[in-house]
Order: structure tokens, then sequence, then C-alpha cells
């Protein structure tokens, strides 16, 4: 099992996302630079957060011209795990690999601290080790996180149960007053039709650890563990 | 001038234009032994400005205490080092973006943040945290109330500051039109200095904020960034080896900022200051989040001999620095340097301020490597010169020389002045400008409520969380969270604390005791993140220097820092003078502001500001009452002139007078100790100091970090209850314990000579309770006041008052 963090020029959570899996969960990662078109094995990519290509036109709109993304989508399109993270989310956007866009933050400014986030479907290699409905406290730090889409596409990610995460109260009990960007249904996070590529807006790689205020992000990345440890049985 | 071409003739007029004195000129003359030319002039008026030369202020650093057993290198470099074991160092340094930022302030403070970024991985360290210590002007307009505290009390004070040479009358009244213009300029640098850091990629983990009329036209913007590197990878900016290469790397040259920090910075404004726009920087973030990642990997190839980012005075610093500090000579054409614009003069591009750009010395024959890397990143880097012997700076245009100066002299050489001091005229004040105690029996909730709404008391978390102050995950204590910020190292059981302090207003009253102050106060915070301090650096933001007084209050302030540091055991390694904060020939106050490091050697001991369990014993740790000490309480008098300086004092009185509370270094230091032992021992469940609005907010604050916790304490009652709750006597910090560790805290207390004092319990009602012989005087619940504190901010900053 293998993990591979593409580095786009601009990626700045990259470090962070290889810390969270190599040594938080010890399990092998390596980077993969954005010019590459060869992701050297890797059983799962992720796209990791910052302002890829400075992201000064839209975020993510360049990033999904770059090269490493041409492997991303065939790797994805024959059913390998994705994984977007904040930036990594808007450029899946981007791509047409998850559906919908992001809109500027409602309060149109930079937002950084931990927010509640529940677990909506537990279904997908993603959320597999969560429990449904479970209430993880994890950070986000963007200004682009206001998921959008028509609502023909938001009744398709409800009826083929695609969002994976929604803001939500500490208490779990008010979504719309625990929705820091004004995003859509209160969207967090979802995944595609096939259920093997995701994107979420908060920051699972900065809750791994207890001195770091939670440890709740470590069920996305375990999650995506037992996933790849499942289809390796599955195939052996 | 900005369009200056070779060929304008240089006479005494021009230099003049260019800030250039006619003993300048005389001296400039002597050393070319001719005239200069227009370019050369260029060259000599930005190196020699006061911003790039520290001329009027040398004479007085030189009284800092530069030295310690950690020190790596102290100032004279891009930043200061320190050692942090484990074979790895510290690169911090603070530097200020004044001026950039009342003129335009979202890049004005962009800027800021990635010069002084620019500046650490320079060093060949990576950035890993940024501070921003920030003042403005009132954001709100004084009220009815206000002024009729001040019609009351306040104006044979403001006659008196005012008959003193004061500058700003200090309790000055802000109109709407003024506090709305000054949320501009917040909101602007809020998002800039944002904007920056959160695209870099590096953690703004906070620093601090605070509001005074003096600020109104000239907003302080000082960023602090820290970077960490093994000590064998440091890379210092001296161009060594004959032959070598000097490289160009980052952004293209282009007209922005000619005499931009150089000259802004170093003439007060005047109504036609906002012409000045097109003088001030633009940053970009993402090219300097490339221009990192590019430089570190190349210093890794073994190739790079020296490196330096052009910041102020561009090329001309860069070329001329390198080749002093080594004692070489530099020749560049700029016909290599890239250009974003066409037909730009030597002149222009000598003298641009362009960012995200660098110098650097490669080895002979090693070049490809170096170029290499930068093309990796997608970035420009030419070889436009090399390292000459014979010690002078060659610039060529195309072949043809345009300039020629002897470097050293350039750099090392220029006019140092030692400027006339006069002390102001003692202020006349009497027990009738100060502050004057409410009567025993007073309810002072709602004073409280008010003070816990002032915009430099109330909760800066609307600021905060538009920085990204995570990203990198070694953030074990954010903005607010603990006295300091805390950022682990991920490769060792260490974390380094930062704090920035400098209380402006009491500078102004007491420039020597307000520096000292400075350094107390944040040595202070960050022991009590349980870290010890080692080293700090300073940014001096002043008024003119060609005003006498001025004068007085910086050499004042430069004893009262290295006063402090001496007693604190912890050197200035570096920073920033910042001169000529005046606007319409008001001066700001003289705010000397400090950035302290220290080293917390075991990680997980970190200590923070929220009250933790019910049942807690609260505890005053007091480093004046102890036995050591033997101190006595001021006599009513010296209370309330001391009380007069107060946040409170001006909040609720109007009244800003008096001096500040007397300090004692001494003291100072034996609570710094006691503190970090405690929290090495693992004793404390709490700790946080008590400084602006005095203990009852350091009690709230702690209350507010606790989720459902409150407080239940009663203060002593020789004093009068507004001195008790709300004075800003030093040396105090509030520490909760659980009570079977009551006995080893007083026992570590009494080792270092520092008085504990039970003061009160945490307890689970979620009530904040203070008691004055036996009366509740405040009494509220911790929602209700903390509903006031953390969103006070956001109310008047978007105008939902």
């Amino acid at each position: 099992m293998k993990f591979g963090v593409v580095v786009f020029p601009g990626s700045n959570c990259d470090h962070d996302a290889f810390h969270a899996i190599g040594h938080v969960l010890q399990k092998p990662v390596e980077f993969i630079w954005h010019q590459s078109e060869d992701l050297v094995g890797c059983d799962a990519i992720i796209l990791p957060g910052g302002f890829s290509y400075g992201d000064y036109l839209r975020t993510g709109a360049i990033a999904r011209f770059s090269p490493v993304m041409n492997a991303v989508e065939k790797f994805a399109k024959s059913g390998g795990l994705v994984l977007g993270i904040c930036n990594g989310f808007q450029i899946l956007c981007e791509a047409g690999l998850l559906p919908g866009a992001m809109m500027r933050n409602a309060g149109l400014r930079f937002i950084c601290r931990h927010v509640h986030i529940r677990v909506e479907q537990t279904d997908s290699p993603f959320t597999c080790a969560a429990k449904q409905g479970q209430i993880l406290k994890i950070p986000i730090a963007h200004s682009d996180g206001n998921y959008n889409c028509d609502a023909a596409t938001l009744a398709e990610l409800e009826r083929s149960r695609q969002i994976l995460f929604r803001y939500t109260t500490p208490d779990g009990l008010d979504d719309k007053a625990g929705n820091p960007n004004g995003s859509m249904a209160n969207i967090a996070g979802i995944c595609n039709r096939e259920r093997n590529v995701a994107g979420l807006m908060p920051h699972p790689e900065r809750a791994m650890e207890g001195a770091l205020d939670s440890e709740d992000g470590i069920v996305v990345f375990q999650s995506m563990v037992e996933a790849l440890m499942g289809a390796a049985k599955a195939t052996a | 001038m900005a369009t200056a071409q070779t060929e304008i003739k240089v006479t005494p007029e021009i230099a003049a234009e260019h800030g250039v004195t006619r003993e300048e000129y005389a001296r400039i003359q002597k050393i070319l032994r001719r005239d200069p030319n227009i370019t050369e002039l260029g060259i000599f008026s930005v190196m020699w400005s006061e911003h790039c030369s520290y001329k009027s202020s040398k004479v007085h650093l030189k009284r800092l205490p530069t030295r310690g057993k950690l020190v790596v290198q102290g100032p004279g470099e891009n930043a200061g080092v320190v050692d942090i074991g484990d074979g790895l160092v510290a690169a911090f340094k603070i530097e200020s973006h004044n001026h950039p930022s009342f003129v335009e302030p979202f890049q004005g403070a962009t800027t800021g943040v990635g010069g002084i970024l620019r500046d650490i991985f320079t060093m060949g360290a990576r950035p890993i945290a940024v501070m921003d210590s920030l003042r403005f002007g009132e954001i709100a307009a004084a009220t009815a109330s206000g002024d009729k505290a001040q019609a009351a009390k306040g104006t044979g004070n403001v006659a008196a500051l005012r008959s003193s040479g004061s500058t700003e009358a200090a309790t000055r009244k802000t109109s709407e039109e003024e506090a709305a213009k000054n949320r501009r300029i917040l909101d602007g640098v809020i998002r800039g200095v944002g904007s920056y850091g959160n695209c870099f990629g590096v953690p703004t983990v906070g620093g601090e904020v605070a509001f005074e009329p003096c600020y109104s036209q000239n907003p302080l913007v000082n960023a602090l960034a820290l970077g960490i590197a093994r000590k064998e990878d440091l890379f210092f900016a001296k161009a060594k080896g004959t032959g070598n290469p000097v490289i160009y790397v980052g952004a293209k040259t282009g007209r922005d900022g000619i005499h931009g920090a150089s000259l802004l910075a170093s003439a007060e404004f005047t109504e036609e200051s906002q012409q000045k726009r097109p003088n001030v920087q633009v940053g970009d973030p993402f090219m300097e989040k490339l221009l990192l990642e590019a430089c570190l990997e190349a210093m890794k190839t073994g190739a790079v001999v020296a490196i330096q980012d052009m910041g102020a005075a561009g090329l001309t610093c860069s070329t001329c620095e390198m080749a002093s500090r080594g004692a070489t000579g530099i020749e560049i054409d700029l016909a290599k340097v890239p250009q974003r614009e066409t037909g730009m003069s030597p002149y222009e591009i000598m003298l641009s301020e362009s960012q995200e750009r660098m110098l650097l010395v490669a080895e002979r024959g090693r070049e490809q490597e170096v170029l290499a890397v930068f093309k990796k990143w997608g970035l420009d880097a030419t070889v436009v010169g090399e390292v000459k012997d014979g010690g002078l700076l060659v610039v060529k245009n195309h072949g043809k020389v345009v300039a020629q100066i002897p470097a050293h002299p350039l750099a090392e050489e220029g006019p140092v002045y030692n400027r006339p001091i006069t002390e102001p005229k003692a202020r006349k004040e009497s027990e009738l400008d100060w502050f004057h105690f409410a009567g025993d029996g007073t309810e002072l909730t709602e004073n409280f409520k008010k003070l816990l709404a002032s915009p430099t008391i109330a909760s800066k978390h609307w600021i905060t969380e538009q920085y990204d102050t995570m990203v990198r995950t070694n953030t074990l204590a954010g903005p607010g969270a603990s006295d300091a910020a805390v950022v682990r190292i991920k490769e060792t059981k260490r974390a380094l604390a930062l704090a920035t302090d400098g209380n402006g207003r009491w500078s102004f009253l007491n420039p020597k005791l307000g520096a000292m102050h400075a350094v107390a106060e944040a040595a202070r915070n960050v022991a009590a993140s349980g870290a010890r301090p080692i080293a700090a650096t300073n940014c001096l933001n002043f008024g003119s220097p060609e005003k006498p007084e001025v004068m007085w209050q910086f050499s004042q302030a430069v004893d009262g820092v290295g006063e402090a540091c001496v007693a604190l055991g912890t050197p200035i390694t570096g920073g920033n003078v910042s001169f000529y904060n005046e606007t319409l020939r008001k001066s700001i106050y003289p705010t000397p502001v400090i950035g302290m490091l220290g080293i917390l050697e075991d990680a997980s001991k970190v200590l923070k500001v929220a009250l933790r369990k019910e049942g807690d014993v609260i505890v005053l740790l007091d480093g004046s009452t102890s036995s050591k000490a033997a101190h006595q309480a001021p006599p009513r008098a010296g209370k309330q002139r001391e009380f007069s300086s107060s946040e409170y004092s001006k909040t609720i009185g109007g009244i800003v007078a008096g001096e500040p509370p007397a300090i004692e270094l001494a003291a100072e230091k034996w609570v710094i100790d006691c503190l970090v032992t405690l929290a090495e021992a693992g004793t404390l469940q709490s700790a946080h100091d008590v400084s602006d609005g005095g203990l009852a907010v350091t009690l709230a604050e702690s209350c507010f970090a606790a989720a459902g916790l409150g407080a239940s304490v009663a203060v002593p009652e020789d004093v009068s209850a507004e001195y008790a709750l709300f004075g800003e006597r030093v040396a105090r910090v509030v520490v909760s314990v659980s009570p079977e560790k009551l006995t080893a805290l007083r026992n570590t207390a009494r080792q270092y000579g520092v008085g504990a004092h039970e003061i009160g319990k945490v307890t689970g009602d979620n009530t904040l309770r203070i008691e004055y012989k036996g009366h509740a005087v405040i009494a509220a619940t911790v929602a209700a006041l903390q509903d006031i504190w953390a969103n006070s901010l956001e109310r008047t900053i978007t105008n939902r008052g």
C-alpha cells in the first residue's frame, strides 16, 4: 500500500499530508511532482491544500491542466482512490472529477478555525472507518469553500448518497449555524458516484494528534487504509 | 526624479531632491574623488537613507546587548540566529512596514510579511511562524460619555501633555470619519497579512493589535518571522571567491517601488503622501513560495556561496552589502537583469524595489546546478555578473560602465549622526489630573463590560481567524490559547515560543520604563507558555529623529531595552528602526516593540490560559510581593498616578496620564524562572499573565478559554477596588493548580522568592465572581461577558455597534 501526495507549485499542505500518512499513520507515502505523469505505483492519491499556481485566476483553474492531472484522471477512471483536501477539492471540481464548483465564502473572508462536520455516509473508502452520524472536529482554512451546484446535481448528490460530510454545530443539531462558508446544503465534502474520488474543505491532516487539539481527522485516512487493505484481500 | 536618465547632470539641488544633504554630498564626492552621475547619486541616496543606513540610530544601538552563549549570529546579517539544541538553529527578526501600510494598507502589509520571510530563508532557514504587531488609530468615534469624562477630568491633563512638548494629545477625540478611515486601514492590513502568509504556507500564529489615537495617520505594521535550519546549513550574505558568478533569481524587475522602503520610510508624511502610492511595492506570495522552495533546494546542492534578498534598495543594497561583507568587489551588467518593462534606465533598475527577488553567488563552474533548480521551479535565474577583486561595485549596462563605487564605503561608511537630544520639560501633573478611584461598594460590573469591549482588550479572533494559524501542523498554541504562540519542532521533543509586546502609551509617558516593560512583558508571556526566554528582536517605531525630543525618547528607549535584556538574559539579535512615523508633524507614541523567543524543552508541557477543572485553586504569582523584594505597595497618590496609565483609566475615565507601573527587573526574572520550573515539573493547570485591564481581565480570559468553567475569587482589600481589579502592576501571573499540587507550587514559589497568593477557586457554574471586602463587585455569567469580549471587535469594525 502506498500513498502519493501531489506537489503543485503553491501547494503548502503537501508536507502536512505527508506527515499525517507517513509519521502518524506510519504508511508508505511519496511526493509526486506536478510535471510527472507517472504515479509511481501509488494506490491512493492525495491532492493537498494550498494555492496551486497562486490561484490568482480561480482556485484550481490552472492546476487541472498540469501534466500530473492527466495521470490522476486516468487513475480515477480506473477506480483508484483520490482524495482532494481544500485546494485539492477545488481542483477536483475544476477537473470535472467531482460535480459542482466553489464560490467565495459567504462572508468574503478567509476563515481558519476548527469546525464540526458530521459523517453522512459510511459506505465510502473515505468514511468506512467512521460511525454513521459521527461528529468530527476538524479545522478549515480557506477563502473559497462555498460549495455550489445546480438543483439537479444537488438532487443527484442526495439520491446517490454522495454527500459524505456536512457542517454542523458541536452537538450536531443545527447544521446551518455550524456552516462557516455558506455552502449549499451545508456540504463540507462529497464523493463521485463511483465513490472512489472525494473532496472535502476541512483539513483532516491537521487533526491527527491530540497536541494539535483534535485527532478526529485520523478516521478519514484510516478509512482509506482499511479500504485499500480490503481491496488487497479481495484480489488476493 | 523617477524617470531620471544617466544624462542628467547632478547638482546639489538634485542631490537635495534625493534627500542627500550638502555634507553627505561632499562625502560622496570625497569617496568617488569626483562628482557622482545620476545613477551613482541614486545608489548613494538609497544606501544612505535612514531606512538602510541607520544613520541616526547607529550610535545608540551600540548600547544594546547582542552577545550570549546561544547567539550564533547577532545584528548585521539578514536575521539573528540562536542555537536551539539538537544541532538546530532558529533565525528570527522583526521589521516594520509602517509607511507603505498607511499609503496602501493591503500591499504595504503583504510586502512587509514578504520581506521578513525572505530575510529568514535567505539564511537557509525554513520559515515556521509569522507574527504581527499592529497599531491602529481608534476604530470607533468618541462617545458622548467619553467626552464627559474628558471634560470632567482630562482637560487639565491634555493641556499638561501639550505644554510638555508632546506631539499628540493623548485623549484626542476621534471623529466618525477618522474612525471609518482607521477601520479601512485595519481591514486592508489584516487582509494583506493574511493573504501573504496563507498563500505562502507559513502559519501566522499571533501577535498583538492595539489602538490609540496617535496611530490614526500612521499605523504600525511590524512583522516578525521565525525559521529553523540545521546549524551547518546556515547561509550568509558574504560574496567570496573572485570569478564566482553572481546570479539574479526570482521576479522580474519593474518600475515599482523605486524609492519605496528606502525613501518612503525616511521622511514624514505630508498632504502629498497619497501621491506616493506608486512607490509602494506589490507582493506576490506565490512567487515567494516558489522562491523559498527553490532557494532551499539550490542551497542543498552545495554550489551556493552567498545569498541575499533584494528588499529595500533592491539590487543596489544586495550587491554592495554582499561585496562589502566579503571584502570583495562585484561587477554586474544590467542588460542581463530580467526586466518586466522596456526602456528602464540603469537608475531605475538599480533602485527598483520589485519584490520576490534574490541575488546569490555560486561556485564558479557549478552555476548550472544552481540554475537547474530554479528552472525546475519555473523561476528566472540569470548570471548577471561576477565577484571581483578590488572592492569596487561596478555597474555596467550593455558593457558600458554606468556606476563605479567602492562597495565598503557605500555600505558601511555612510553618514552617522549623533543627533541633538533634548529631554522635554517634565509634565506638570497633580492629583487633579489623575484618575479618581470610585468609592467602596461601587458595582463595577458595568465598567468591566465596557473594558472587555474596548478594542485593545476585546478578543482578536475575528482578525486572527483570517490568518492560517495551523498550516505545517506545528502550532501547539495559536492566537490567544497561551500567552505566547508555541510551535513544535517535529524532529525533536522541543517547541519554540514567541511573543511580541510593546505598550506605546507607557513608552509615551516614560520611554525608558515603557521599553523595559515591553521586554519584561514579552519575556513573561513566553514564560507563561512554559518556555524559557532566550533571545529577542526589536522594532523601534519613533517620530522624526530630527526632533531632539524624539531622539531623547529613542535614546531612553534603547537604554530601557538594553537594561531589561541584560537583566533577563535575552540578548537582542537583530531588528529594525523605523523613524519618521509622523504625519503633519504629529509623532506617534514612541513604540518599541519586542519579539521574544523561548525554548520549551518538552513540547508536551506547554501551558495555556484556559482553566481546566472545577475545584482547582487559583493562585496569583507575584514577583514584587516576595520576601526577596520586600516590596511596599505605593501610597494612595502613587497608585492613582500609576493607575492613570492603565487601559481602564483610558477607556472608562478618558485619562492618559501619570506613569507606567514601576518595574523591578529582578522580580521579573524570579517570576520567569519560577514559571519555567513549574511548567517543567508539570505542576500547573493553566497560566495567564496580568497585563492590559488587570487581574479581572486575566481571570475572565482564563474562563472564556475553558468550556463551562467559572471562577470565584477575592481580591486584596488594602487598596481601592478599581486598583485591585484593573490595576496593571507587573510581574504577576494568574495560575491554576489542582489542590494536591498546591504545596509543590508554594515550595517552588518560595524557592524563587515569588509570592504565591491563593485568591480563589475554579468553579463549575460558568460564573465569574470577584469579591472585595466581602461584597461581589463583579458577578456575571461567563457567557454574557464572553459575548461582549468575543464579538465587540467585529461589531465595531463592521459597524454593527
